[in-house]
Order: C-alpha cells, then structure tokens, then sequence
C-alpha cells in the first residue's frame, strides 16, 4: 500500500467516525468533538515541530496554551478606563522596576567577579524585589477591588477577537524564548523538566493574579467572530431557511455556529498544515532533521545546534499558544481552572505519537482521532461496566465504585493505548518518509 | 540583662517566642517536608543512575503506594487492630511497599524490558515512563478515587502547644505533630539502611559499579537484570515511604502527587541527578526554601522587633500559590550556573 493511499484511508475512516457520531447521535456533538479535534491538532503540530523535527521534549504545553489563551481577554474584552486608571500606571511602573533591576543585576554579572559580583547581584535583585512589591501590591489591590464581582482586571484593549490569535502566538513565544535560552543546550531531560514547571507555574498565575484575567473567577462573555445562536433564532430568514431544510431552528442554529468555527479552524489549520510542509521540504527542514539524526555531525558541518533548537522550539510553543487563543474564542470564555495538565499536554503528545512523529499530516490524523476517542471511552467504559456490573446485587458497595470508576478509564486506555503504539508500532499510523 | 535588651528589645522572652514561631511554622514543617521529598528524590535519582533515565511515573508510583496502603489500613482499622498513639497506616506500610515493588517489577518485564535491551535512546524511555504514568495514575483513580482522604489516626502531637505553653510560660506553643516526627525518623532509618546496603553489600556494591560503568560491571560478572531489578525494589520501597509520609503529613490527593514531581526532580537535579546525597541534600534546600520564602513572618518580627518598627503586613515573600516557582527557580539558578548540580552527580 502506498503512504498516499494510507493517508487517505486512515482519514475517510475517521471521517466515517465522525459521519456516524452525527448520525447515530447528533451532528451538534460531532460538530462539538471536531472543533476541539481541530484545535488540538493544531498543538499537536507544534509539538510534533519541537519533537518529530527537533526531539525537543516539551511537557509544558498547557502553559504556552494557557497563556495563549490570556490573548483573548486582553485584546477584545471591552477597556475598562476607570479600573485601568486605578492601578495600571502603578503596575507597568511595577514591572518597569522588576526589568529594570534583572536588567542591572545582569550587567553587574557580566563586569564583576568573585564576591562582590554575588553582593552585588543579590543587592540589585532584593531591592528590586522590595520595589515591585511596594508598587505592585497597592495596585494590584486597588484594582481588584472595583467591581468585583463582575470585573476587577485591568480590562482589554477592545479589539476584533480574530487579533487576538496571532498575539497569543507572540505571548507563548515569549515565554519559550525565556525558558529555551535557560534550558536548551543542556541534557534532554532537563528541558523536559524546566518545560513541566513553567508549564504548571504559568497556569499557577493565571488562576491566582485576579488583576490580569480575574483568575479562578473566570472572564466570560468574550466577543465571538461569528454569529450568536439568539440572533440568528431571531432572524426570520434563519428561520425560514431551516425549517425549509426541515430543521429545528434552535439545533439548525448551533450547528451553524459550529460549521463557522469548523471553517475557521480548518483554514488556519490547512495553512500550518501548508507551511509546515514547505518548511520540512526546504533546505532548513533538511538541517533540522540533520541536527536530530546527528547532533554531532550537524555541528561538525558548522551548525549551531542550540540557536536551531531554540528556533523550534519557539516556533512550536507559539503554534500552542494560537491554539490556546482559538480555544478560548470558541468557549467564548477563560477559565484558568480547566488547564489540567493530564489534557493539554499529555493528550497532545499522546496524539503526536500515535499520528506519527515528525509527519504533519500524521499530528493532525492522531488529534482527530484520540480526541474523538477521549471523548468516547468515558460513555464507553461506562457501558462496559454497566453491562459486567449487570449480574451483581443493586446498591452493593463494589458495584457502586466499579460504576463511579468509569470516569478513571479514559486515563488508563490512553496509556495502554500509548504503550502499545510506542512498543509495536513506534513510527506510528502515518510513518515518517 | 543589659545584653538581653540590646539583642531583642522586648526582652528574652520575645526572642524565645519568636524562636518557637519559627520552629512550628518554618524548621519543623519544612524539615518533615524536606525528608520526603529527599526520599522521592533519591528514588528518582537511583533509577536514574541504573536505568539512565528520569522517570515521570515517579509521582503516580509514590500515589499507588499511598493508595494500597491507605486500604490496607482502613481493612486494618475496621477489624480494630491499631498501634496505640503511632498511626495504623505504618501496619500497612510493607503491604503497600510489597504491592508497589511487584508493580514495578511487572512493569520492567512488560515494557521497560524491551527498550532496555534495545538500548533505545534515553528520551524514548522518558516517553515510555510517561505512558506508565498514565496507566498508573487511572490505577490509582480507579482504586481509591480523585478525592482528598485523610488516614492519620492515633496521637496527633508529640509536644503539644498548650502543654508546652504551661510548662514554659511562653506565649506561643511549640506543637511537633507526630507524623512530622515519624517522617524524620523514618527517613533517618530509611537513608541509614540505604547507604549500608549500597556501600557495604555485594549488591550495593554491583549496583554502584552498574552505574559508574555499565561496560566494566557486566565485564567482571554483575549480571545486569538482577541489578535493574534491585534497583526497582528500592525505588518502589522509597517512593511507598515517601508517598505515604507526605500523605499522614498532609493528605492523599492523586493530583498533588503528580504536582510533587517538579520539587522531586529540581531534588535531584539540583543535588546532582544519579547521587544519592546529592538527592538528600537537594530535598532539603527544596523544601526549606519553599516554606521560608511563602511564610508569612509577620508574628515572629513582631516579636523581635519594637513595636515602633512592627510590620503592618504580613511579610510574605511569596504567596502560597506559587511554592512550585521557588523549586522552579533553584532549579533555573542551578541549570544556569552548575548544570552538574552542587554536588558532582551523574553515578551513584
């Protein structure tokens, strides 16, 4: 069979399972499972940047996602000038003070030696700790207080939703810029575990600093790029339309918004998808997979193997950070509190793995069909274990657990199902050329 | 008396006040969470040094340890068997060691086994122990839940605040809860075991010379399989005790043991990954950093300093919420500077 015709079979099959979600249950909730397919296939494609080109292991994808996400709510949720006049000037002020005194403390580092060098640095940065404390907290407090309940933050800027996509690109390409120039270079696994925790500390201040995006409060209500499904009920010509195709118009219309969503999605995705083919074919894709296959080589031929990394893995991070930013746009909301770890970043790699690694296409493959999977085994195993429950006494203690336990077999068959692609089938569904 | 009131203006006893503050909300708490986390950590290091590569499951082994050991406890607790003021969990603790060290045995067979004889490069290995971490934390979920148990029982205070406040006639009460001074002590025991066994046992002995060159080891006869699988045993033993102090200390939660592996590796690492010491060493720097720098010394500069001068806040460097930046930090300061560790690591 040639990959070509792999391809396309693997993927008219999993378009058959979304085919047969919509028929046999809803088009709403196959139109639901593909969007986030979607969105997670566009992470998958920043990981399988970092580790199918580059064998950058990255496991702190929920915090370049997470903060893509902020994107949203500083760009298009409405300016709030009077909570901004309340604490803003005295925040940047903070955070000027914070720069200013890293900035001081490096270039002491860079002219100073032996003991007055550590004097020196650490006088720079306690003063400037005590400094952005003394500015920062009366702000931060101040701007907390103001409307609590219902804002509280410094508000955004205002702006169509769509701009937000590409800030939350440069917001998580920011934050791989800082840990990849710390940690790249060095052994393999220490990336891996500097990632874990920016990734976790990152999610930490997301739900903790109200002033920014309310924390665990949740922003709701962020503008949406496409129609609302109250308008379009409203529209009599909707209405018209979707009973003429014989639909209810309240479903017609929810599945109208999703089909935008999907389109969107779709676009944006066929565009990585595109890019990131022509990168793999060029000159530079030819390096990268030089460096991987041999580092030592690679270096030998006079290229610098730590800046390249350093290139994927922003490059990568920022692919996370676009998604987490659409992800947000589709809730319409930003809840700090649902970034859990076990979902948006080991999934991805799960979906990375099985699609493929270092194959595009096989990223995007293994999105649509873990997520679908991730979704379905939970009913799944639900009715698996009601059904072998089936012969045991009702309200027996045991029964009761095994059946509250349904929830905890997702995590379980993911892990087997990784152990097995890894050990059998280790190139995954669409190998690597 | 001249002296007294130069060195803490509100006399001797504020000092002493200050000094017991200190002790229960800082030396204490920090030297209990320093232990176990130096136990993880030396887990993580060991099969690190045999097995060359950091394994993610870490946290989920120690979990699945708590969990086996948190039934065999209530099983113990319904039939009213207990220790007296010392906790039941410490009765199911070989249990919980014993089913924790045939899991990971089981696992080497069945998967790490393979990759092992490959010799396949270490970052699949991280991959692998990922996908183990998977299976092992639905193990976990599916065996005991997602929820928070607390299954510490007997005395809860070795000293008690009030009766130290009575004794003294200080103002505060120094309290030592008994799982902080159970975790000392049985970290002690377990450490002191540990150095014996890899120093002075023909075993310790091949699993060292395993680690500083595998070439050399299997060359004079060590035969490696029973090395990897000693090797587990250990870990497993460890990770059960870690596991299981941490949650008497605090409480069982599978989450928070997963969020336990960042301070764990910043351990290791920053002790230098594959030295036990180091392990030992890191897991203290860990933890007394992160209780120092989210106390809030509010109450013991109240004491030690004139009222005139008495803090209006709470003094708190850090809030709470962001104890994982401080491991996170030492590690980035170390990475930076001493990727080695502080001390030389690399081989046990």
């Amino acid at each position: 069979m040639t990959r070509n015709l792999r391809g396309i079979l693997l993927f008219g099959a999993v378009a058959l399972l979304f085919v047969i979600e919509g028929q046999t249950v809803s088009w709403n909730s196959a139109l639901g499972i593909l969007n986030v397919g979607l969105i997670s296939a566009i992470v998958a494609l920043g990981v399988n940047l970092q580790w199918g080109y580059g064998g950058l292991f990255n496991i702190g994808v929920v915090g370049f996602f997470a903060l893509g996400g902020l994107a949203p709510v500083l760009i298009s949720s409405p300016p709030q000038p009077e909570i901004w006049a309340a604490g803003g000037p005295r925040l940047i002020a903070a955070f000027a003070v914070a720069i200013l005194a890293t900035a001081v403390a490096v270039y002491a580092y860079g002219r100073t030696r032996g003991r007055l060098r550590v004097a020196l640095i650490l006088l720079f940065l306690v003063l400037g700790f005590f400094g952005y404390r003394a500015l920062f907290d009366p702000a931060a407090g101040a701007i907390e207080q103001i409307n609590s309940s219902t804002a509280g933050n410094i508000g955004g800027l205002g702006l169509p939703v769509l701009l937000a996509w590409p800030v939350g690109a440069v917001f998580a390409a920011a934050a791989a810029w800082a840990i990849g120039k710390i940690a790249l270079g060095l052994r393999s696994d220490y990336l891996a575990i500097a990632t874990l925790g920016i990734g976790e500390i990152i999610v930490a201040v997301l739900k903790n600093e109200d002033w920014l995006a309310r924390g665990v409060k949740n922003v709701i209500g962020l503008p949406r790029p496409v129609p609302y499904e109250v308008d379009l009920q409203a529209s009599p010509a909707f209405v018209a339309r979707a009973t003429g195709w014989g639909l209810d118009p309240v479903t017609a219309s929810s599945i109208l918004v999703k089909l935008c969503y999907a389109g969107l999605f779709l676009a944006v995705l066929l565009v990585l998808v595109w890019l990131a083919e022509l990168a793999l074919k060029s000159p530079w894709g030819r390096m990268m997979r030089g460096i991987r296959d041999n580092e030592t080589a690679a270096e030998a031929m006079g290229k610098d193997v730590t800046r390249r990394h350093l290139q994927l893995f922003i490059l990568g991070s920022a692919l996370c950070g676009l998604a987490g930013a659409m992800m947000v746009t589709l809730d319409g909301q930003f809840t700090p509190g649902t970034y859990n770890p076990l979902r948006f970043t080991y999934v991805i790699w799960l979906m990375v793995i099985i699609g493929g690694s270092g194959n595009n296409w096989g990223a995007v493959l293994g999105s649509l069909l873990i997520w679908y999977l991730w979704v379905k085994v939970e009913p799944w195993g639900h009715d698996i274990l009601a059904f072998a429950t089936s012969g045991m006494a009702d309200g027996s203690a045991f029964k009761q657990h095994l059946l509250d336990s349904a929830a905890h077999m997702r995590l379980m068959t993911m892990g087997v199902i990784l152990l097995l692609v890894l050990r059998f089938s280790p190139r995954g569904l669409l190998p690597e050329k | 008396m001249r002296l007294q009131t130069i060195c803490c203006p509100g006399g001797c006893m504020d000092f002493l006040n200050a000094l017991v503050t200190l002790l229960n909300f800082v030396l204490v708490p920090a030297t209990a969470y320093g232990a176990q986390l130096a136990l993880g950590a030396l887990g993580v290091t060991l099969i690190y040094g045999i097995l060359r590569f950091s394994n993610f499951a870490h946290g989920d082994t120690m979990a699945f340890g708590t969990a086996i050991t948190i039934l065999f406890t209530w099983w113990l607790q319904s039939g009213g068997i207990g220790l007296g003021p010392l906790p039941t969990a410490l009765l199911a603790l070989p249990v919980g060691v014993l089913a924790t060290a045939l899991l990971l045995l089981a696992t080497d067979r069945v998967v790490y086994r393979f990759y092992r004889r490959q010799r396949a490069n270490p970052v699949i290995l991280v991959i692998v122990s990922m996908g183990v971490m998977f299976v092992m934390n639905g193990l976990t979920r599916f065996v005991i839940g997602v929820g928070e148990i607390s299954f510490t029982d007997g005395e809860r205070f070795l000293v008690d605040a009030k009766a130290f406040r009575d004794a003294t006639g200080l103002a505060e009460g120094l309290s030592i809860r008994m799982t902080q001074a159970l975790t000392i002590v049985i970290a002690v025991i377990a450490v002191t075991a540990l150095f014996w066994f890899l120093n002075r046992t023909r075993a310790g002995k091949s699993m060292r010379a395993f680690s500083d060159n595998e070439d050399l080891a299997l060359l004079s006869g060590i035969n490696p399989e029973r090395v990897v699988a000693i090797t587990w045993i250990i870990a497993g033993t460890l990770a059960t005790l870690a596991g299981v102090l941490y949650g008497l200390d605090k409480s069982f939660k599978v989450f928070n043991y997963y969020q336990l592996l960042l301070p764990i590796f910043a351990a290791a690492i920053v002790g230098g990954i594959g030295n036990p010491l180091g392990a030992i060493a890191g897991g203290f720097l860990i933890a007394y950093s992160e209780v120092a720098l989210t106390y809030a010394f509010k109450k013991v500069l109240g004491y030690l300093l004139p009222d005139s001068l008495a803090p209006d806040g709470l003094v708190q460097l850090l809030s709470t919420d962001y104890k994982l930046a401080v491991s996170f930090s030492i590690l980035v300061i170390v990475l930076l500077f001493k990727p080695t560790g502080i001390l030389k690591g690399k081989t046990i």
